[in-house]
């Protein structure tokens, strides 16, 4: 195709970040006009970020040397498969989370701060994700916490206010354990970059305490089980599209940068019982979360909870990272199936529960049978999140299996498994009052773009199904270290 | 020069304990203040470790951990602004500036 | 608190398991000499004469412009979580603060802008001066009248956004013209970092302060 070669000249990377923060900037000045900001960001950071990432297919990773100073003495942005990848689902995710918010939050309170803080962690995680330095990722790092502090307090209240502060004391704690591992590699080798890191560490104590450090601060900051404490409330009690932005998107930040330094600094580093750790406590968040979640009385809880058992799939990657190189893809693939089902799910949450007026389980019934977009809609998307065939969950599963079977990690698949069983009776229990006999009762009247969003997005679960091989194909563009 | 080998070890060491103090502070005290002071002391920890391995250079000072500590020094009280702020909410809607004892974590 | 003092808890014993592992792990850091030397070999091209300012704005500039993204972010949380208390909690009494005060903050601006100019060569530079210009403005909050005015919301964002909006437009510009994002033309580093500490340190000073306020300002009306 001659017109990639002309793009392939472009620098795109830089403008993922250029774009939200001009987005955010904007919006900030201008609070009255900071829903239109947010649309116009959403609509051209989403084919920035397909440009980038058919450029990276096509041409291999793109690493930019900020202002022209190379790396060790400079910062570089990179752009590869997997960075690309996680961009795309965030510009695509969040282009619906905006679209979706310009319906529900017409007129009400708090929605200018919606904008302004949500195109601020929009900015935040691009940086995060192109960011090719371990100090630069910290800053980051603390922009992607204090925008969605913000963002989970924004709902007022005690027990949102109480979650968000429990969520920034995790999270400093997290950061700064991550600060440590930081001056201890700088210590230990005198460079900063991810990749003159990664030629760098080989097997001795700082670099060891250094990954565990960074690993523990990372696993607080994800909400791994027993660290979810907080999760539920803020994810329960959040306007939709902030529920759907914080569990759809944030989640999956720490878990890139885990992945990220795992891949390219710490590859030449033995796991001792890291990979069994790791492992137990995602059985325990994929146990307790779906328990919880078939205990919880509301819509939105059950979701909430769902989120806490499906971070724990995430933590499958230390298992799989250490049976073999390529096992961290299929729990890629299976965050950004995620992504896109657990969005679709809060939004569709988010229009039933407005259209009824609350979001008890018992007495949805009739709504969900008037609305019948959004019933389907969350039909679908959970049918991915128990990863039922012709779902993006569903091929992200069967990648997760097939890793562990290849592996001959028997146990993981049994997990993989019994975690689907608890997640189709929860999400039996989601859709179960829409087959109930009874009236029909569309509810509140709503914008028709609360409807027609969570579809969209349950469609695009579907797509996903089919979408594995480019995905993978993606993905073997990433930087991976180990040189040394 | 022994005080010249020996004082970066200092800061190190001063470092190390400040971290493990706030750290240990963080888990076992209650009242969100002292939580909060106890993140700066881990930080303060973190930014004299990171001077005392700019000093161990034998081509003078290496002034991008200092840097590094500017730009730290900012994010935390960035943050810290912040959590002092959401303490005054929770003390406000709660009446108690303290976290709920659900949380494993506390 | 006192009947914990001596107690062996678990959380004790995990810090003393790692303050051991890091003081031997700390202790026994390989020499190594860091990035002085590629410092020194690109000063030249630095546009300042400082080290510390030269990484801060030149080689690592995207880490300053992100730091002050996230100063700015805060105080906008700090916005986003209501409105602020009244400061002072009581008006201060007597001549002393006053008088101190009339002497002292022109001292403080003085320096503070002395500091952002001098960094570009010595010991100093934008979050030095920011910080003494903001402790300025802390002092003068301090000692305000309790319904004293603020500045136009409008400004107050402006004045905010100025140091991240100043280092985007450079960055930006440096990516339109060819030297790639967050470069700058060689024969104008200098005057685009001395306009960027300048700005950056005018948005510190008035981050620093709101910071200190702690919330949206109560008499302007401009959100919810």
């Amino acid at each position: 195709m001659p017109w990639m070669d002309v793009m392939a000249d472009m620098a795109l990377a830089p403008w993922l970040v250029i774009l939200p923060l001009a987005g955010a900037l904007l919006a900030g000045l201008w609070p009255a006009a900071a829903r239109w900001w947010g649309l116009l960001t959403g609509l051209l950071t989403l084919p920035m970020a397909l440009l980038l990432a058919l450029q990276v297919h096509a041409h291999g990773p793109m690493v930019l040397y900020l202002g022209g100073w190379v790396p060790p003495l400079g910062i570089a942005l990179v752009a590869d498969g997997l960075a690309s990848l996680m961009l795309l689902m965030t510009a695509g995710v969040g282009l619906a989370i905006s679209l979706y918010a310009l319906g529900y939050l017409t007129g009400e309170t708090g929605g200018r701060w919606f904008w302004i803080l949500w195109l601020w962690l929009w900015a935040a995680m691009n940086a995060l994700y192109l960011s090719g330095d371990v100090f630069n990722l910290y800053v980051t790092l603390e922009l992607v916490v204090l925008a969605s502090v913000a963002l989970v307090a924004l709902a007022g209240g005690a027990a949102p206010l109480v979650a968000a502060m429990r969520y920034l004391l995790v999270s400093l704690l997290g950061s700064m354990a991550y600060l440590m591992g930081v001056a201890l590699l700088y210590g230990s080798y005198g460079v900063l970059d991810l990749q003159g890191l990664g030629a760098q560490v080989a097997l001795s104590a700082a670099p060891m305490l250094a990954a565990a450090l960074m690993t523990v601060g990372l696993m607080a900051k994800s909400a791994l089980f027993p660290l979810h404490v907080w999760l539920p409330p803020a994810h329960g009690s959040a306007p939709a599209p902030v529920s759907a932005a914080l569990s759809a998107l944030v989640v999956k930040v720490s878990f890139y940068l885990m992945l990220r330094l795992w891949l390219t600094v710490f590859p030449a580093l033995p796991l001792p019982g890291l990979d069994m750790l790791m492992g137990a406590l995602a059985m325990g968040a994929v146990l307790w979360g779906g328990l919880m979640a078939l205990r919880a009385s509301r819509l939105k809880q059950v979701v909430a909870y769902s989120t806490v058992a499906q971070v724990g799939y995430l933590f499958l990657l230390f298992p799989f990272l250490r049976a073999f190189p390529d096992g961290w893809k299929a729990v890629v693939f299976f965050a950004v199936a995620h992504g896109v089902a657990k969005a679709a799910v809060f939004l569709a949450a988010g229009t039933l529960q407005r259209a009824a007026g609350h979001d008890r389980l018992a007495d949805l019934g009739a709504v969900m049978r008037g609305r019948l977009k959004t019933s389907f809609a969350l039909g679908i998307a959970g049918a991915s999140l128990v990863g039922l065939p012709f779902t993006g969950g569903f091929i992200a599963k069967w990648l997760l299996v097939q890793t562990a079977l290849e592996a001959g990690l028997w146990i993981w698949v049994l997990m993989v498994l019994g975690g689907g069983l608890l997640a189709g009776a929860y999400v039996f229990r989601l859709l179960g009052p829409a087959f109930q006999p009874g009236p029909a009762d569309p509810g509140q009247p709503l914008p028709a773009v609360m409807e027609w969003v969570p579809l969209a997005l349950a469609l695009l679960t579907i797509g996903l199904g089919f979408a594995g091989t480019p995905v993978l194909s993606l993905l073997t563009r990433t930087l991976t270290g180990g040189g040394g | 020069m022994t005080v010249d080998v020996i004082s970066p070890q200092i800061y190190l060491l001063c470092g190390v304990l400040l971290f493990v103090l706030g750290l240990h502070a963080l888990v076992v005290r209650r009242h969100l203040l002292l939580k909060i002071l106890a993140v700066n002391i881990m930080g303060s920890g973190v930014f004299m470790l990171l001077l005392g391995v700019a000093a161990r250079g034998e081509g003078g000072i290496d002034p991008v951990p200092h840097a590094l500590v500017i730009t730290g020094i900012v994010v935390a009280v960035s943050a810290t602004a912040v959590a002092l702020v959401l303490m005054l909410k929770v003390k406000a809607a709660t009446g108690l500036a303290r976290l709920p004892l659900s949380g494993p974590e506390d | 608190m006192i009947r914990r003092r001596f107690a062996l808890s678990p959380a004790l014993l995990m810090s003393l398991a790692l303050a051991g592992l890091l003081i031997v792990v700390v202790l026994d850091l390989p020499p190594q000499p860091g990035l002085a030397g590629p410092v020194a070999q690109a000063m030249d091209q630095a546009g300042v004469g400082h080290p510390v300012t030269a990484v801060l704005l030149n080689f690592r500039g995207y880490d300053t412009f992100l730091e002050l993204a996230v100063l700015m972010l805060a105080v906008l949380s700090i916005w986003s979580l209501g409105r602020r208390d009244p400061i002072p909690a009581r008006p201060v009494q007597g001549p002393v603060m006053h008088g101190t005060l009339r002497h002292l903050i022109p001292v403080a601006v003085v320096t503070g802008g002395y500091l952002v100019w001098v960094g570009s060569s010595d010991s100093g530079g934008a979050f030095q001066g920011g910080a003494v210009l903001g402790a300025a403005g802390v002092m003068l909050m301090l000692s305000l009248p309790r319904e004293m005015p603020m500045p136009p919301a409008l400004l107050q964002r402006l004045g905010l956004s100025l140091g991240v909006f100043a280092f985007l437009a450079v960055g930006t510009a440096g990516l339109l013209a060819g030297h790639g994002f967050m470069g700058y033309p060689p024969a104008w580093a200098y005057h685009l970092i001395l306009g960027i500490e300048l700005a950056a340190a005018v948005s510190i000073a008035l981050t620093l302060v709101l910071l200190f306020l702690g919330g949206r300002s109560r008499k302007v009306r401009h959100d919810r």
